[in-house]
């Protein structure tokens, strides 16, 4: 066993499904020789030549685009956003013609977008977003978002053998943040639509994904030594969600904390708090409350992008609230 | 009795076509009109659900492109636009299959979850379009990559509006194919008209070509109402593709005789241009040139006009009276595994 990294995991992955299945192969920007931005694809190129690492102009709406044609024709593309800020290029192409094709054509897409996601690097604006919630709502795409590296290394091999297209979103301050003992012949398969109990625990519990998970559970240890044990569901998959596995936790401990780093309108954990209301009510011993980001876009000072996004301190004292009611 | 030889020697056929091909061109090209006819007519009855979209005018271009592929399974691929309906039919697309899309019957090609010509059959090789203009021309470039990447020797086609190339989808598409190479074949469609926009509103040059003459793409401007002009445009840029040396585009200058749809009623096209096009009618032009060079008689353009009538009749009478889906099967294949959607809960109470 060796320790190595999220991003590395992921690669692990990436060079491991290549090898299966030559029907896989990668394009985007700055993929090949130069191994990406972030180096996710490094020696993929060396390994595989330039008919299975393609680099591509700047055009993402061309790159989706292009990924679904080869999909329909049997291939398993994987391509890369950049930074999936740059996403939205291909906001039409996703949504329109790559999350319908099964629905109204009969057209097997299987192809997964993936790129860098996510805040507290100083980012700005338009390096530190986090997409989910605009494609949550697009039935026919599957949206995945590891925590930890085993699932970024089970997520990725997962959603390249998903018949359907997938959004992988990696959050960059995990990338090398998160290490791990995985073995190269691990065969991690992480299934789509199954969350994870992160941490045990049984007076609230907090369901979050992404970065927040190790934000909450670095809560959930200043919790602990007040008194509260928490428990912590990673979701790993947004769509579709693990409707049983949120009940299940919800049923435990009667209090639930949504913690995300998106911001709060529109996101995700809206749909999770109108869920349990429609199916464990009875169950709720406080209101449901959640932690986001503030309303405004991800500004550059430290100073600021710390005030909006939200912080461990933030978890302790909403969840300590949250007990007490 | 021996014929006289005058009889039996035909005369010479143009751009390599025999004179049974000529013939199959001109079905095509009857079968589009005649089936368009046949809908219109049954979107008076309120037969077809939707709206109808007419490529009267632009027949010609369609099935004479398309009929320079190779067809068959799994051979070269193509995508049409709501006025390549004449394409599809040359590809296999089975007019009992436009009519039953038209009409949102639960046995169409989509099961009633699309409209018209918006369908796809990977095997016969063809793709149908989405509404949002452009977006064909990336994946098709990543279809013909695909060709590329493992050496099978396809082509593939797509057909784009003169109001399209206006979008960023389509000029990120042929970018990239272009710098790719793939085996790709553009067809410009310059037909005037962009629902009720003209071209001087859509771009400040004179001829589409121009505009992707930039991307490094040999781009070719021809009368899209000669049929055989056409055919040999794209003929030439098909071998060239499957020769490896990457996309083509061809620019075919013709005219949208009816309104975007058949509620539009063109109050914005002057009539005499109107006129002038009908006199310039891409099927007419080829029935003259098939007379008057002796490659068909006045007979052999009847026994395909009732074959047509036979068959279009046979295919409406076979699927008029067929169901629409059973409301359920909304729910149906929206992922492969899960497939269905969760039915909602008010619809239990």
């Amino acid at each position: 066993m060796a320790e190595i990294t999220f991003l590395e995991a992921l690669r692990q992955g990436l060079r491991e499904e290549m090898v299966r299945d030559e029907r896989v192969f990668i394009l985007g920007e700055d993929v090949g020789a130069y191994g990406g931005a972030f180096k996710v694809t490094e020696g993929l190129f060396q390994q595989f030549g330039e008919g299975r690492v393609i680099d591509t102009p700047i055009a993402e709406a061309a790159i989706v685009g292009a990924a679904a044609g080869a999909a329909h024709m049997g291939m398993r593309p994987v391509a890369e956003m950049q930074f999936i800020d740059f996403i939205s290029c291909a906001y039409d192409m996703l949504t329109n013609y790559v999350a319908t094709a099964r629905y109204r054509a009969g057209l097997p897409t299987p192809m997964v977008v993936r790129g860098p996601c996510g805040g507290y690097v100083r980012g700005g604006p338009f390096h530190s977003q986090n997409p989910e919630a605009a494609f949550l709502h697009t039935p026919g795409l599957k949206i995945v978002y590891p925590a930890t590296a085993r699932d970024a290394k089970g997520l990725i091999k997962s959603a390249i053998r998903d018949d359907d297209p997938v959004l992988y979103l990696e959050h960059k301050w995990l990338y090398r943040r998160i290490k791990e003992d995985i073995s190269e012949t691990d065969e991690i398969l992480t299934p789509i639509g199954s969350a994870r109990i992160a941490r045990e625990g049984k007076h609230l519990s907090i369901i979050t994904y992404g970065a927040t998970v190790w934000k909450s559970l670095e809560a959930a240890e200043q919790l602990a030594a007040a008194g509260v044990e928490v428990e912590i569901l990673d979701l790993r998959t947004l769509l579709p969600l693990d409707d049983a596995a949120i009940e299940a936790t919800v049923k435990k401990t009667n209090k639930v904390l949504i913690v995300h780093e998106d911001t709060r309108t529109g996101g995700l954990a809206g749909e999770i708090a109108a869920r349990i209301n429609e199916r464990v009510f009875e169950w709720l011993d406080g209101p449901i409350m959640r932690v986001t980001a503030h309303d405004v876009p991800l500004p550059y000072a430290p100073t600021l992008e710390d005030y909006v996004l939200p912080q461990t301190e933030d978890i302790v004292k909403a969840a300590r609230w949250l007990a007490a009611y | 009795m021996p014929r006289a030889a005058s009889s039996i020697q035909s005369p010479p056929t143009p751009a390599g076509l025999s004179r049974d091909q000529l013939l199959e061109i001109y079905r095509y090209l009857h079968l589009t009109r005649t089936l368009e006819e046949r809908l219109t007519a049954l979107y008076r009855q309120s037969k077809v659900i939707g709206g109808l979209f007419r490529s009267l005018g632009q027949e010609g271009e369609s099935v004479a492109s398309a009929y320079a592929l190779q067809r068959g399974r799994h051979k070269d691929f193509l995508s049409p636009l709501i006025r390549n309906l004449g394409s599809l039919l040359v590809m296999g697309a089975e007019p009992i299959q436009i009519l039953r899309q038209y009409m949102a019957k639960d046995q169409s090609p989509t099961r009633g979850r699309e409209l018209n010509v918006h369908f796809g059959d990977l095997e016969r090789g063809y793709l149908g379009q989405i509404s949002h203009l452009g977006d064909m021309v990336p994946v098709m470039a990543g279809i013909t990559l695909t060709f590329k990447l493992r050496g099978e020797g396809r082509v593939g086609l797509v057909y784009v509006g003169d109001g399209a190339t206006s979008t960023g989808a389509f000029h990120e598409g042929i970018n990239f194919a272009a710098v790719q190479r793939c085996p790709l074949v553009v067809i410009g469609e310059y037909n005037h008209w962009a629902y009720s926009t003209p071209p001087e509103k859509q771009f400040a040059v004179k001829d589409l070509a121009e505009k992707v003459k930039g991307y490094g793409v040999p781009a070719v401007t021809v009368d899209g109402n000669d049929v055989i002009a056409v055919y040999e445009a794209t003929r030439y840029a098909v071998d060239r593709a499957r020769a490896g040396k990457g996309v083509h585009f061809i620019e075919v200058k013709t005219y949208r005789r009816k309104g975007h749809a058949e509620h539009d009623d063109q109050h914005y096209v002057p009539a005499a241009e109107l006129e002038e096009w009908a006199k310039n009618d891409p099927v007419d032009r080829f029935v003259a040139r098939l007379l008057e060079a002796g490659w068909a008689a006045e007979q052999d353009v009847k026994d395909i006009d009732d074959d047509v009538k036979d068959e279009i009749d046979r295919a409406t009478d076979a699927c008029v009276n067929e169901p629409l889906p059973p409301p359920e099967s909304a729910l149906d294949a929206v992922y492969a595994q899960p497939g269905r959607a969760d039915r909602l809960w008010f619809r239990g109470v």
